[in-house]
Protein backbone atom coordinates (compact mmCIF):
# COMPACT_ATOMS: atom_id res chain seq x y z
CA UNK A 1 0.00 0.00 0.00
CA UNK A 2 1.73 3.14 -1.21
CA UNK A 3 1.27 6.49 0.49
CA UNK A 4 0.54 8.24 -2.81
CA UNK A 5 -2.24 5.81 -3.67
CA UNK A 6 -4.16 6.21 -0.44
CA UNK A 7 -7.70 7.54 -0.58
CA UNK A 8 -10.37 8.37 1.92
CA UNK A 9 -11.80 5.26 3.57
CA UNK A 10 -8.75 3.05 2.98
CA UNK A 11 -7.86 0.85 5.93
CA UNK A 12 -4.11 0.90 6.58
CA UNK A 13 -2.16 -2.25 7.55
CA UNK A 14 -2.26 -2.95 11.27
CA UNK A 15 0.90 -2.72 13.34
CA UNK A 16 1.12 -5.31 16.11
CA UNK A 17 3.67 -5.25 18.92
CA UNK A 18 3.89 -7.09 22.21
CA UNK A 19 6.09 -5.24 24.71
CA UNK A 20 8.09 -7.73 26.77
CA UNK A 21 8.28 -7.60 30.56
CA UNK A 22 11.37 -5.36 30.59
CA UNK A 23 10.44 -3.07 27.72
CA UNK A 24 9.27 -0.38 30.19
CA UNK A 25 12.73 -0.41 31.78
CA UNK A 26 14.46 0.02 28.43
CA UNK A 27 12.05 2.78 27.43
CA UNK A 28 12.56 4.48 30.81
CA UNK A 29 16.29 4.49 30.19
CA UNK A 30 15.93 5.70 26.62
CA UNK A 31 13.42 8.44 27.39
CA UNK A 32 14.42 9.50 30.89
CA UNK A 33 10.94 8.80 32.29
CA UNK A 34 11.54 6.74 35.40
CA UNK A 35 8.08 7.23 36.93
CA UNK A 36 7.82 4.09 39.10
CA UNK A 37 4.27 3.34 37.95
CA UNK A 38 5.87 2.12 34.72
CA UNK A 39 8.72 0.04 36.13
CA UNK A 40 7.83 -1.04 39.67
CA UNK A 41 4.85 -3.41 40.01
CA UNK A 42 4.75 -3.01 43.80
CA UNK A 43 4.69 0.76 43.60
CA UNK A 44 2.01 0.61 40.93
CA UNK A 45 -0.17 -1.62 43.09
CA UNK A 46 0.40 0.60 46.12
CA UNK A 47 -1.12 3.51 44.17
CA UNK A 48 -4.09 1.45 43.04
CA UNK A 49 -2.98 0.12 39.67
CA UNK A 50 -3.19 -3.59 38.76
CA UNK A 51 0.54 -3.63 37.99
CA UNK A 52 3.11 -1.49 36.24
CA UNK A 53 1.60 0.22 33.19
CA UNK A 54 3.11 1.14 29.85
CA UNK A 55 4.41 4.65 29.20
CA UNK A 56 1.76 6.55 27.24
CA UNK A 57 4.43 8.07 25.01
CA UNK A 58 5.78 4.61 24.19
CA UNK A 59 2.28 3.63 23.02
CA UNK A 60 2.08 6.90 21.08
CA UNK A 61 5.37 5.96 19.41
CA UNK A 62 3.72 2.73 18.22
CA UNK A 63 0.93 4.76 16.64
CA UNK A 64 3.61 6.92 15.01
CA UNK A 65 5.24 3.77 13.62
CA UNK A 66 1.89 2.51 12.39
CA UNK A 67 1.49 5.67 10.34
CA UNK A 68 5.12 5.98 9.27
CA UNK A 69 5.23 2.42 7.91
CA UNK A 70 3.18 3.76 5.00
CA UNK A 71 6.27 5.78 4.07
CA UNK A 72 8.70 2.92 4.81
CA UNK A 73 9.64 4.54 8.10
CA UNK A 74 10.95 7.75 6.52
CA UNK A 75 11.24 10.16 9.48
CA UNK A 76 10.35 13.11 7.24
CA UNK A 77 6.90 11.77 6.37
CA UNK A 78 5.10 12.15 9.70
CA UNK A 79 4.17 15.82 10.13
CA UNK A 80 1.70 15.69 12.96
CA UNK A 81 0.28 13.22 15.44
CA UNK A 82 -2.31 13.85 18.12
CA UNK A 83 -3.56 11.21 20.56
CA UNK A 84 -5.75 10.83 23.60
CA UNK A 85 -4.71 8.43 26.33
CA UNK A 86 -7.40 6.41 28.08
CA UNK A 87 -7.15 3.50 30.44
CA UNK A 88 -3.99 1.55 31.02
CA UNK A 89 -1.65 -0.42 28.79
CA UNK A 90 0.27 -3.43 30.12
CA UNK A 91 3.48 -5.21 29.22
CA UNK A 92 3.23 -8.73 27.77
CA UNK A 93 -0.07 -7.95 26.03
CA UNK A 94 -0.31 -7.35 22.31
CA UNK A 95 -0.93 -3.76 21.21
CA UNK A 96 -2.67 -3.40 17.85
CA UNK A 97 -2.44 -0.08 16.02
CA UNK A 98 -5.01 0.41 13.28
CA UNK A 99 -6.19 3.25 11.12
CA UNK A 100 -8.48 4.47 8.38
CA UNK A 101 -7.67 7.24 5.93
CA UNK A 102 -9.77 10.29 6.73
CA UNK A 103 -8.55 12.50 3.90
CA UNK A 104 -5.98 12.39 1.14
CA UNK A 105 -5.43 15.64 -0.74
CA UNK A 106 -2.97 18.44 -1.44
CA UNK A 107 0.02 16.23 -0.76
CA UNK A 108 -1.14 15.24 2.73
CA UNK A 109 -2.81 12.14 4.12
CA UNK A 110 -4.75 12.30 7.38
CA UNK A 111 -5.40 9.01 9.14
CA UNK A 112 -7.74 8.32 12.05
CA UNK A 113 -5.97 5.86 14.32
CA UNK A 114 -6.51 3.73 17.42
CA UNK A 115 -4.23 1.68 19.66
CA UNK A 116 -5.83 -1.21 21.53
CA UNK A 117 -4.93 -4.15 23.71
CA UNK A 118 -7.83 -6.52 23.17
CA UNK A 119 -10.96 -4.44 23.69
CA UNK A 120 -9.06 -1.86 25.70
CA UNK A 121 -8.53 1.21 23.53
CA UNK A 122 -5.57 2.81 25.24
CA UNK A 123 -4.97 5.34 22.46
CA UNK A 124 -8.13 6.94 21.10
CA UNK A 125 -9.12 9.70 18.74
CA UNK A 126 -5.66 9.70 17.24
CA UNK A 127 -4.97 11.58 14.04
CA UNK A 128 -1.77 11.22 12.04
CA UNK A 129 -0.81 13.50 9.19
CA UNK A 130 1.73 12.36 6.60
CA UNK A 131 3.16 14.35 3.74
CA UNK A 132 3.88 12.84 0.38
CA UNK A 133 7.01 14.75 -0.60
CA UNK B 1 -11.18 24.17 45.80
CA UNK B 2 -11.16 25.55 42.27
CA UNK B 3 -8.11 24.98 40.16
CA UNK B 4 -5.34 27.61 40.39
CA UNK B 5 -4.81 29.42 37.09
CA UNK B 6 -2.05 31.89 38.05
CA UNK B 7 0.53 30.16 35.89
CA UNK B 8 -1.30 30.56 32.59
CA UNK B 9 1.05 32.35 30.21
CA UNK B 10 4.15 31.53 32.26
CA UNK B 11 7.18 30.56 30.23
CA UNK B 12 10.17 28.69 31.64
CA UNK B 13 13.83 29.23 30.65
CA UNK B 14 14.99 27.40 27.52
CA UNK B 15 16.94 24.17 27.98
CA UNK B 16 19.50 22.72 25.56
CA UNK B 17 19.92 19.06 24.63
CA UNK B 18 22.90 17.60 22.72
CA UNK B 19 21.71 14.88 20.36
CA UNK B 20 24.02 11.85 20.12
CA UNK B 21 24.11 8.79 17.89
CA UNK B 22 24.05 6.21 20.67
CA UNK B 23 21.00 7.81 22.28
CA UNK B 24 19.23 7.85 18.91
CA UNK B 25 20.00 4.13 18.49
CA UNK B 26 18.91 3.35 22.06
CA UNK B 27 15.63 5.21 21.62
CA UNK B 28 14.95 3.65 18.21
CA UNK B 29 15.48 0.21 19.77
CA UNK B 30 13.18 0.98 22.69
CA UNK B 31 10.30 2.00 20.44
CA UNK B 32 10.96 -0.63 17.78
CA UNK B 33 11.79 1.83 14.99
CA UNK B 34 13.97 -0.50 12.96
CA UNK B 35 14.86 1.70 9.98
CA UNK B 36 18.61 1.72 9.22
CA UNK B 37 18.35 5.53 9.04
CA UNK B 38 18.41 5.56 12.86
CA UNK B 39 21.38 3.19 13.15
CA UNK B 40 23.65 3.47 10.11
CA UNK B 41 25.26 6.83 9.42
CA UNK B 42 25.99 5.97 5.78
CA UNK B 43 22.40 4.93 5.16
CA UNK B 44 21.12 8.18 6.67
CA UNK B 45 23.47 10.29 4.54
CA UNK B 46 22.59 8.32 1.42
CA UNK B 47 18.94 9.16 2.12
CA UNK B 48 19.75 12.87 2.24
CA UNK B 49 20.11 13.50 5.97
CA UNK B 50 23.18 15.35 7.22
CA UNK B 51 23.87 12.52 9.68
CA UNK B 52 22.24 9.68 11.60
CA UNK B 53 18.58 10.76 12.05
CA UNK B 54 16.26 10.34 15.03
CA UNK B 55 12.71 8.95 14.83
CA UNK B 56 10.12 11.76 15.16
CA UNK B 57 9.08 10.65 18.67
CA UNK B 58 12.66 11.26 19.86
CA UNK B 59 11.30 14.73 20.56
CA UNK B 60 10.11 13.43 23.94
CA UNK B 61 13.75 12.90 24.90
CA UNK B 62 15.01 16.38 24.11
CA UNK B 63 11.82 18.13 25.29
CA UNK B 64 11.76 16.38 28.66
CA UNK B 65 14.19 18.67 30.42
CA UNK B 66 12.11 21.70 29.44
CA UNK B 67 8.80 20.11 30.45
CA UNK B 68 9.97 18.83 33.85
CA UNK B 69 10.33 22.23 35.55
CA UNK B 70 6.99 23.35 34.14
CA UNK B 71 5.04 20.36 35.41
CA UNK B 72 6.79 20.47 38.80
CA UNK B 73 6.44 24.22 39.29
CA UNK B 74 4.53 24.92 42.53
CA UNK B 75 3.06 27.98 40.89
CA UNK B 76 1.31 25.64 38.45
CA UNK B 77 0.25 23.50 41.38
CA UNK B 78 -0.15 20.05 39.85
CA UNK B 79 -0.69 17.24 42.35
CA UNK B 80 1.67 14.74 40.75
CA UNK B 81 0.17 11.70 42.47
CA UNK B 82 -3.24 12.49 40.94
CA UNK B 83 -1.88 13.46 37.49
CA UNK B 84 -2.51 11.51 34.33
CA UNK B 85 -1.27 12.20 30.84
CA UNK B 86 -4.52 13.03 29.05
CA UNK B 87 -3.53 13.81 25.51
CA UNK B 88 -0.54 14.72 23.41
CA UNK B 89 0.13 16.35 20.09
CA UNK B 90 3.32 16.91 18.12
CA UNK B 91 3.84 18.86 14.90
CA UNK B 92 7.18 18.09 13.31
CA UNK B 93 9.33 20.27 11.06
CA UNK B 94 13.10 19.78 10.71
CA UNK B 95 14.43 16.26 11.28
CA UNK B 96 16.84 15.89 14.20
CA UNK B 97 20.27 14.35 13.65
CA UNK B 98 23.37 13.28 15.57
CA UNK B 99 25.32 16.40 16.53
CA UNK B 100 22.31 18.71 16.71
CA UNK B 101 21.80 20.88 19.76
CA UNK B 102 18.11 21.36 20.37
CA UNK B 103 16.75 24.19 22.49
CA UNK B 104 13.27 23.79 23.97
CA UNK B 105 11.04 26.33 25.67
CA UNK B 106 7.90 25.40 27.61
CA UNK B 107 4.88 27.64 28.17
CA UNK B 108 1.71 27.07 30.15
CA UNK B 109 -1.11 27.72 27.66
CA UNK B 110 -4.28 26.87 29.55
CA UNK B 111 -5.53 25.68 32.90
CA UNK B 112 -9.21 24.84 33.32
CA UNK B 113 -11.59 22.64 35.23
CA UNK B 114 -14.12 20.17 33.86
CA UNK B 115 -16.12 17.49 35.71
CA UNK B 116 -14.11 18.03 38.87
CA UNK B 117 -10.81 17.49 37.06
CA UNK B 118 -8.07 20.03 36.39
CA UNK B 119 -6.69 20.27 32.84
CA UNK B 120 -3.17 21.66 32.39
CA UNK B 121 -2.07 22.39 28.84
CA UNK B 122 1.57 23.13 28.07
CA UNK B 123 3.22 23.96 24.79
CA UNK B 124 6.85 23.18 23.99
CA UNK B 125 8.70 24.64 21.02
CA UNK B 126 12.06 23.19 20.00
CA UNK B 127 14.58 24.67 17.59
CA UNK B 128 17.99 23.63 16.31
CA UNK B 129 21.08 25.82 16.23
CA UNK B 130 20.14 27.08 12.77
CA UNK B 131 17.04 28.53 14.39
CA UNK B 132 14.74 26.09 12.60
CA UNK B 133 11.90 24.54 14.47
CA UNK B 134 12.12 20.79 14.97
CA UNK B 135 8.85 20.21 16.82
CA UNK B 136 5.98 21.89 18.60
CA UNK B 137 4.39 19.84 21.34
CA UNK B 138 1.06 20.29 23.11
CA UNK B 139 1.01 18.37 26.40
CA UNK B 140 -2.28 17.95 28.28
CA UNK B 141 -2.19 16.61 31.81
CA UNK B 142 -5.29 15.85 33.84
CA UNK B 143 -5.44 16.00 37.62
CA UNK B 144 -8.29 14.15 39.27
CA UNK B 145 -10.25 15.54 42.19
CA UNK B 146 -9.36 19.23 42.05
CA UNK B 147 -12.67 20.36 43.47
Amino acid sequence: MKLDDLKQGDVIPELKVTPDKYLPHRYAGASGDFNPIHIDPEFAKAVGLPGNILHGLWMMAQVARGAAQLADGDPRALRRLSVQFRGMGFPEQELVVSGTVKAARDGRVVIDMVGAQGDNRVIRNAAAELSLS
Amino acid sequence: MPVKTDAVGKQWPATAYEVGAEKIREFADAIGADSPLHRDRDAAKAAGFRDLVAPPMFCVVYSARAMGPAILDPEVGIDLVAMLHGSQEFEWDEPVCDGDVIETTATCKEIYERDGKGFYVFESVSTNRDGRRTVKGTWTNIVRGVS
